[in-house]
């Protein structure tokens, strides 16, 4: 039996670190709520446990995500993980095949060379050995380029990277030093005996012409195994439990699980996910427009890991979605971060750190009083029969020429139409959700429902996104919810109304609550290539920018808001439109202040460029049926 | 006394510094943008507080230009300058080159482009219009809506691009609350019949006179003034403006219809004063006005050695303050170049 005390640091913390996975798994899994274990249980034995290690092999291993938005970036992740993952499989398969018997205790194919210090005199031998050392070297060119990161991120081709916790820290320098300290391990052994490949070797039998090699490697294995039992050990502590954590995240989504809107286990597994890789703060236009860079959302996930003061960086967010696009882990951080606000000012119990392996719930909502707020001083508002309504919102309000843009349009459509809160209404309830204030807002939702369920329309059109949202998603109505410029498309493809085209170049701003919020891209482009000659942008679609007004940040300063505002007008009007047209009138309303460039809606476009009719055809617009006119109850 | 003097802009400040300057026997070049010397005065139909008309200073700043040593350089802009030693080379637009020892901007404001505030529906509705618009009327003596017909209620809303942090501008125009009272019972005097509403923040009366006229308005004219911001205008189905507001005195909320509108817009550094900022890196203010090197005993130096501001390129002011402050540009003028530029 080959053995060594030098393997206990690291034996136990490998021991450690599988009892501590299991035990948290289990914890996870019976916090889970029913639907979801049930999720959990199908996937397991359906297509998403395929699906996940596909996907864990390309992006826990392979790092795809981040290659493809930065490449050196994702060279320094793939290097380590990747790297890290051959290794270990290597030298399992090699103490296999060349150790002293077959299946070994894991700490074998660690410490092989120690316990097999001749291997590598045959050719054969030699070759293995030359893969091995190759898999190091990977390994240890990543390493270098995480230490520069670490001192200066623009040489990764990143403008800012997270700050550290002391724990952190120490975790940082014992993973540093596990690399290292197994090459000089290996090659003063390697030296000693004459084998090893091209890095060992080389630097073995170098450093054993001037150093006394054969006792100088022990000392290197007990650093070797130190660290890795260090590191094991304050995993859990830190944000490496990320590298574990987020093979459950892979799993648990490809099973169907969301983050909802309360927190959970997934979304614990999900901050715990964040390997604090900063790609979030280089895409954050608080940071790159108004220099804020302290409450990105890897800011926030180590908040709640840490169990520190989340309020601030929780409300101190534009809410754009753009770093919900980057992730490369896939979190859904909008969501995390909207459960943060919903529980407010919490009381934070304290935690010390040891305990901090099973953290105790922490961030629960303080309980609210009952208030019932009464909307008894709007104006009665009825609407009447109509097909469609039209409810403009307190945005359009303030933008009145899309609101007599949007009243010429459905006139000219030819369709019974009727306008809901032309006299004034209720706020449709999504700034209070952003807030999150649900409750509250969930009164606005009864107040407009009722009008909306009195005029028996199958149609309702919102000229502004954030209403468009909330009325598609928090409302349960009966009617098919449509922004205007999917209404405008409908109408033109149907042939209800017909457009002049203007020979203007334009350039389209996507609003974030019609874009990445809502998945509303195509349809307002679509209507422009009508009427206008569309532009390209740096910033189309997905990779949209923020106007810089949203409703969503309470906290941002007028002048930064100013600030990300003049960024994105300037990156949009690179090209000298003749107009930048958006689609929200929030967005309208923050970008005309700070460019020189027109400003309009794109039913400003349309209304500007629709050839009245002689004769109003008869209207051929096909609804999509409500459940009630399916089911077949007459409308009432 | 020798040496030569460029003033930009020939407004109300360059023309009383331009004749101030050739008095003193220095050579003066004034160039002025537009065709006409006279800048934002020359809208202007009737002055606060005493209403007297706004051509009688007109003339008084034309009398002072009419001196030897003055040349003046109309329809002509300034590209920008050069500072040589303690010489400035002027270029300006059409391609001449202006030397000189000194330079005196007067640059003046712009006033507040009011389509900016899009919830007040100017540019929108026939109806709403500007305070500018509005001396126009009076100017012409037909005070009509866009049908013809003569309005019967009118409201005029203060503070529009002032003390305003969503447009950019935390800073109080000054003149727009007396402007308002002002207009209010010209309005009034106008057209017997009509009432008019005034919706401000506060009532910021504090030149001479203006408080009297303020209290005129309400005593003697009858004139509404309600405490709170304007917040949307719509028009209902007769195509009558219907604005909301909220009465904070009250404590509720308003609605009210009305034929007319008037927006007191605010100043704002003009367009061309930002360019020449830039263009020879002249210190500009939070306000985006040309920071003055002392807030007390230099308001009129900038800081660059040589050039000097006068009048509301450096803030808001009215016409009695910018022909002052025109004046103590000429005294710091005069003493740098006896003393200073030696």
């Amino acid at each position: 039996m080959q053995f060594d005390p030098f393997v206990i640091p690291f034996d136990l913390g490998l021991y450690f670190i599988l009892i501590y996975a299991v035990t948290r798994s289990i914890i996870w899994f019976r916090e889970l709520s029913r639907p979801d274990k049930l999720r959990l249980q199908r996937g397991f034995f359906g297509k998403a446990f395929g699906q996940s290690l596909k996907e864990i092999f390309l992006e826990s291993l392979i790092h795809r995500k981040i290659l493809k938005s930065n490449l050196r970036l994702g060279y320094m992740h793939m290097s380590l993980a990747f790297g890290w993952f051959l290794l270990i499989l290597f030298g399992t398969i090699e103490a296999d095949i060349f150790g002293e018997k077959h299946l070994n205790a894991p700490y074998k194919a660690i410490f092989f060379k120690f316990f097999n210090p001749d291997h590598g005199k045959t050719p054969f031998e030699a070759g293995y050995s030359f893969l091995m050392d190759l898999i190091l070297a990977f390994i240890l060119s990543g390493l270098v380029l995480a230490i520069i990161k670490r001192f200066s991120s623009k040489a990764v081709g990143m403008k800012k990277t997270t700050k550290l916790k002391t724990l952190d820290k120490i975790a940082l320098t014992s993973l540093w030093l596990i690399f290292p300290s197994r090459l000089i391990a290996e090659s003063l052994t390697s030296g000693a005996y004459g084998t090893g490949s091209f890095l060992t070797g080389t630097l073995g039998s170098w450093l054993a012409s001037f150093l006394p090699a054969s006792q100088m490697a022990y000392p290197f294995w007990w650093l070797y195994s130190l660290s890795l039992g260090t590191f094991f050990v304050l995993l859990p502590l830190t944000r490496y439990l990320h590298i574990p954590t987020e093979l459950f995240l892979i799993f648990m989504r490809n099973s169907g699980i969301r983050t909802g809107d309360k927190a959970g286990s997934f979304s614990e597994v999900e901050v715990h996910s964040c390997s604090s890789c900063g790609l979030c703060i280089d895409t954050c236009q608080m940071n790159f427009s108004a220099g804020i860079n302290n409450m990105q959302a890897a800011y926030l996930t180590k908040a709640i890991r840490n169990n520190t003061e989340t309020f601030d960086i929780a409300q101190n967010c534009l809410m754009c979605g753009r770093c919900d696009q980057i992730c490369p882990v896939g979190i859904e951080l909008s969501p995390i971060r909207m459960i943060q606000r919903r529980t407010g000012d919490s009381e934070i119990s304290y935690t010390n750190t040891w305990k901090g392996y099973f953290r105790e719930k922490q961030h629960l909502p303080v309980k609210k009083q009952n208030i019932r707020n009464s909307f008894d001083f709007l104006p009665e508002s009825n609407p009447g029969k109509a097909d469609i309504l039209y409810f403009a919102g307190c945005m359009t309000h303030l933008t009145p020429s899309i609101k007599i843009a949007m009243t010429s349009i459905l006139n000219a459509s030819g369709l019974s139409w009727s306008f809901i809160d032309e006299k004034g209404g209720a706020c449709c309830g999504r700034p209070l959700m952003l807030a999150g204030q649900d409750k509250e807002a969930r009164e606005l939702i009864n107040y407009n429902s009722q009008i909306i369920w009195k005029s028996g329309a199958h149609t309702l059109v919102t000229s502004c996104p954030i209403c468009y949202k909330v009325f598609k998603e928090s409302y349960y109505l009966d009617v098919e919810v449509l922004h205007h410029s999917q209404f405008i498309k409908n109408i033109i493809d149907d042939g209800s109304v017909k457009m002049n085209f203007l020979h203007k170049r334009v350039t389209y701003h996507t609003p974030c609550e019609l874009g990445r919020s809502s998945g509303v891209y195509d349809e307002p482009r679509e209507v422009l290539r009508h009427v206008a000659n569309l532009e390209t942008t740096d910033f189309d679609n997905e990779n949209s920018l923020c106007c810089g007004g949203s409703l969503g940040n309470l906290m941002l300063s007028q002048e930064n808001k100013r600030k990300i505002a003049s960024c994105t007008a300037a990156e949009l009007t690179r090209k000298n439109p003749d107009f930048l047209i958006t689609a929200c009138p929030l967005c309208k309303k923050t970008l005309a202040p700070v460019t020189k460039y027109k400003v309009i809606d794109l039913s400003e476009i349309v209304a500007e460029s629709i050839v009245t009719p002689a004769v109003l055809k008869k209207n051929t617009y096909r609804f999509k049926k409500t459940v009630r006119e399916s089911v077949g109850v007459e409308k009432s | 006394m020798t040496g030569s003097v460029v003033v930009v802009g020939g407004g109300t400040a360059g023309m009383e510094a331009a004749g101030q300057l050739a008095k003193a026997g220095l050579s003066v070049t004034l160039i002025e943008k537009e065709k006409y010397l006279g800048g934002h005065l020359r809208e202007w139909h009737h002055l606060f507080p005493d209403r007297r008309p706004g051509d009688e200073v007109l003339s008084y700043l034309k009398n002072q230009i009419i001196h030897n040593n003055i040349r003046l350089l109309t329809g002509e802009g300034v590209e920008g300058f050069q500072k040589r030693g303690n010489d400035f080379i002027i270029n300006t637009r059409s391609g001449d080159v202006v030397k000189a020892d000194a330079v005196l901007l007067t640059t003046g404001f712009d006033l507040f482009r009011s389509e900016r505030k899009e919830e007040y529906g100017y540019g929108i509705y026939d109806n709403v219009i500007t305070s500018s618009d509005l001396e126009e009327m009076f100017h012409s003596g037909e005070i009509m809506m866009k049908n013809g017909e003569k309005p019967e209620k009118i409201g005029i809303v203060h503070c529009v691009g002032s003390r305003d942090e969503k447009v950019g501008n935390l800073y109080c125009s000054k003149l727009c609350c007396v402007t308002a009272v002002k207009q209010a019972i010209e309005l009034k005097e106008a057209l017997n019949k009509c009432k008019v509403f005034c919706f401000y923040m506060d009532m910021r009366m504090g030149g001479a006179l203006y408080e009297e006229l303020y209290r005129e308005a309400q005593e003697k004219y009858g004139i509404t003034f309600i405490r709170g911001k304007v917040s949307e205008v719509g028009v209902n189905f007769s195509k009558r403006l219907v604005i909301k507001a909220e009465d904070t005195l009250a404590g509720r909320p308003l609605k009210m219809e009305l034929d007319l509108l008037v927006l007191m817009a605010g100043m704002e550094m003009s367009a061309e004063g930002l360019k020449l900022a830039e263009a020879g890196k002249l210190e500009i203010g939070e306000n985006r006005f040309f920071a003055a090197s002392d807030n007390h005993f230099g308001s009129n130096k900038s800081n660059l050695k040589g050039l000097f501001y006068a009048g509301t390129c450096t803030a808001p002011m009215n016409i009695t303050e910018t022909i002052s402050h025109a004046r103590s540009a000429v005294s710091d003028i005069i003493n740098y170049m006896n003393s200073d530029r030696k």
